[in-house]
This record gives structure tokens, sequence and C-alpha cells, in this order.
């Protein structure tokens, strides 16, 4: 239990990836979490503005299951298989961050700089969320998929499509981390 | 009910792993981008790593799914210019906010609901490229 408890190292955590995604191929589906945005706005009503939109989103409901249980598993993790937490950054990346303005990087998941209330309730704290999440909807439905999609599903089956997207999401990472943050923070 | 179960565990197992791994971090993602560590990509690695092997077995092996057809990936449509104006943008907003899709639905479940707000914006995003998708280059 106590093992469980304490961080996974990569070389677990990266193969029980790839049994989430080869199970969900394995039952006939894919593995996939931006196609539920898509889902999502169709049953919202968007079918009506775009054809887009307008598909059997019910064939697609199993997906939103596993939203469900990925929230059901983070709950699950955080608050019955984790010691406080205390991530294991790399000191050059603490310095850096500590510079930027984000005290005592890796107490938490989220830096609360940026997820605490008194911090999003603010004119940029509430801006960079809605512009961030906007960034990834339309990305992701551009490129056709995100990191579960692209990165481990087109990657895992050599596809160059995969390939090109998981290039270009490291342009823009990069772009935002070594050009942007520095404006922002 | 089965169906529903099949799914909702895969998706605990989901959740429970990017928590455990850190994967849901914004640090982590930081860190990743200014190639301060190796775990990261130590994670997404071996995650293909291992998926690379699994579907070769699976190919192999001729494995049917429960749906009684031949495993198989779905193939990515054609193009370029969608793969990489539309992944830039979604690794900007992936470095800005810390959290891909499967992390943002994992990280309501740790308590964090600012991030209702990321996935708030994250449906207007798409709902946006639905309203352009005639637009644009793909």
């Amino acid at each position: 239990m106590e093992l469980i408890k304490e961080p996974w190292p990569w070389y677990v955590s990266g193969p029980c990836i790839a049994i989430t995604m080869f199970l969900l191929l394995y039952f006939g589906r894919t593995f996939g979490m931006s196609s539920n945005l898509r889902t999502m706005c169709a049953i919202g009503g968007a079918g009506k503005y775009s054809e887009f939109f307008r598909f059997d989103w019910k064939s697609h409901r199993w997906n939103l299951i596993v939203v469900l249980g990925a929230v059901t598993g983070g709950f699950i993790a955080h608050f019955f298989l984790s010691n406080p937490i205390d991530m294991n950054l790399s000191a050059e990346t603490v310095k850096d961050l500590n510079e930027l303005g984000f005290k005592n990087a890796g107490n938490s998941l989220l830096p609360p700089e940026l997820f605490a209330w008194e911090n999003v309730l603010t004119l940029k704290g509430i801006t960079i969320l809605i512009v961030g999440g906007f960034l990834v909807g339309f990305g992701t439905r551009y490129a056709g998929g995100c990191t579960s999609g692209h990165a481990i599903t087109g990657l895992s089956s050599l596809q160059l499509p995969s390939l090109v997207a998981v290039i270009g999401f490291f342009i823009g990472g990069l772009i935002m981390i070594h050009l942007i943050f520095p404006i922002l923070f | 009910m089965k169906n529903f179960l099949k799914f909702f565990l895969v998706g605990i197992f989901f959740g429970i792993v990017l928590v455990k791994s850190e994967a849901v971090s914004w640090y982590r993602i930081y860190e990743m981008f200014k190639f301060q560590s190796f775990h990261m990509y130590g994670i997404i690695g071996t995650a293909v790593f291992t998926g690379i092997i699994l579907l070769l077995i699976a190919k192999k092996k001729h494995l049917k799914t429960t749906q009684g057809t031949y495993l198989r990936v779905p193939l990515k449509d054609k193009g370029l210019i969608r793969y990489i104006a539309g992944g830039s943008i979604f690794g900007l907003g992936w470095a800005l906010c810390g959290a891909c899709p499967g992390p943002m639905y994992i990280l309501v479940g740790t308590g964090v609901f600012s991030i209702l707000i990321v996935i708030a914006a994250t449906l207007v995003g798409t709902f946006v490229y639905g309203l352009l998708k005639r637009k644009l280059p793909h």
C-alpha cells in the first residue's frame, strides 16, 4: 500500500497508459479524450449552428462514461492513494518558477497562483484560464486529436499525421513557455 | 450495464494512473517544455513503446475485439496544415493551463474546481472550430 501511495515512476505509468489505450481498442473503440468535447457540444445543441456537430453522438456515449470514470479515478487517487503532494521536480524548474513568481512549486498538483479562487477571479487570472482552455478546445479539434489520440494512439500505430501533430504540440508548447511566459509572468 | 461498467473501470484506471504519475500536474508540463526532467518523456516514451508492442502482438495474433471485428486503430485523415497548425494551437493552450483534455477531467476529481472554467472554455473553442471548419485550411 505504501508503494501505491508514493508517486509512480515513469516506467510504470507509461505502460499503464498504453494498457488503457489497448483496452479501449479491444472493446472496439478508441482512446481519444478531446473527442468528448465535440460530443458535449453536440448534446448541448451545437448541431443547430454547424454540421460538424451533427453526428450520432449517442454512439459516443461510452467515451463520456470513460470521462466519468476518469473523474472518479482522479478522486480516488488523490484522496485515498496519495501521500501529501511533494513532487520531485528538478531543482532548476523550481528555481525558474520561483523567479517567475510561482512559490512552493511542487507542493500541490496545480499552482495556486493560477488555480486558487482568489487568483482565478482577477482579470489576468480568468483570462489565462479562458484563453488556455479555448486554445486547447480549438486546437485539438483542428488537429483531430490531443495527447491521447495523437501522441499515444497515433504514434503507437506509427501514423505520420500524428507525428506531425505532436511536433505541432511542441512548437506551441515551447513558444508558450520560452517566449510568452516571460512576458506574462 | 456491463458495458457501462467496463468503460467506467477503464476510466477509473486511467484517472488513477495520470494522478499517480503526476502527468496531471501543471508543474510537470512546464518542466517538460523546459527539458529539465526526463519524467514526462519517460511516461510518453514508454507508453508509445508499449503501445507499439501491444499493437504488433494484436496484429500478429489476429486479435478480435469484443465486438467481433479485428482490432484496428482508426486511421487519421491525410493532411498537413491541420496537424501542424491545430497541433501548435493546442500546444500553446496545453502549456498555458498545463492540462490537456484527459487531465482536465481528472483534475475535477482531485477537487480543483477552477479547472471547470478551463473545461468550459475548451467547449467554446471546440464550438468556434465547428463554426469555422469550412473556412480553415486542412
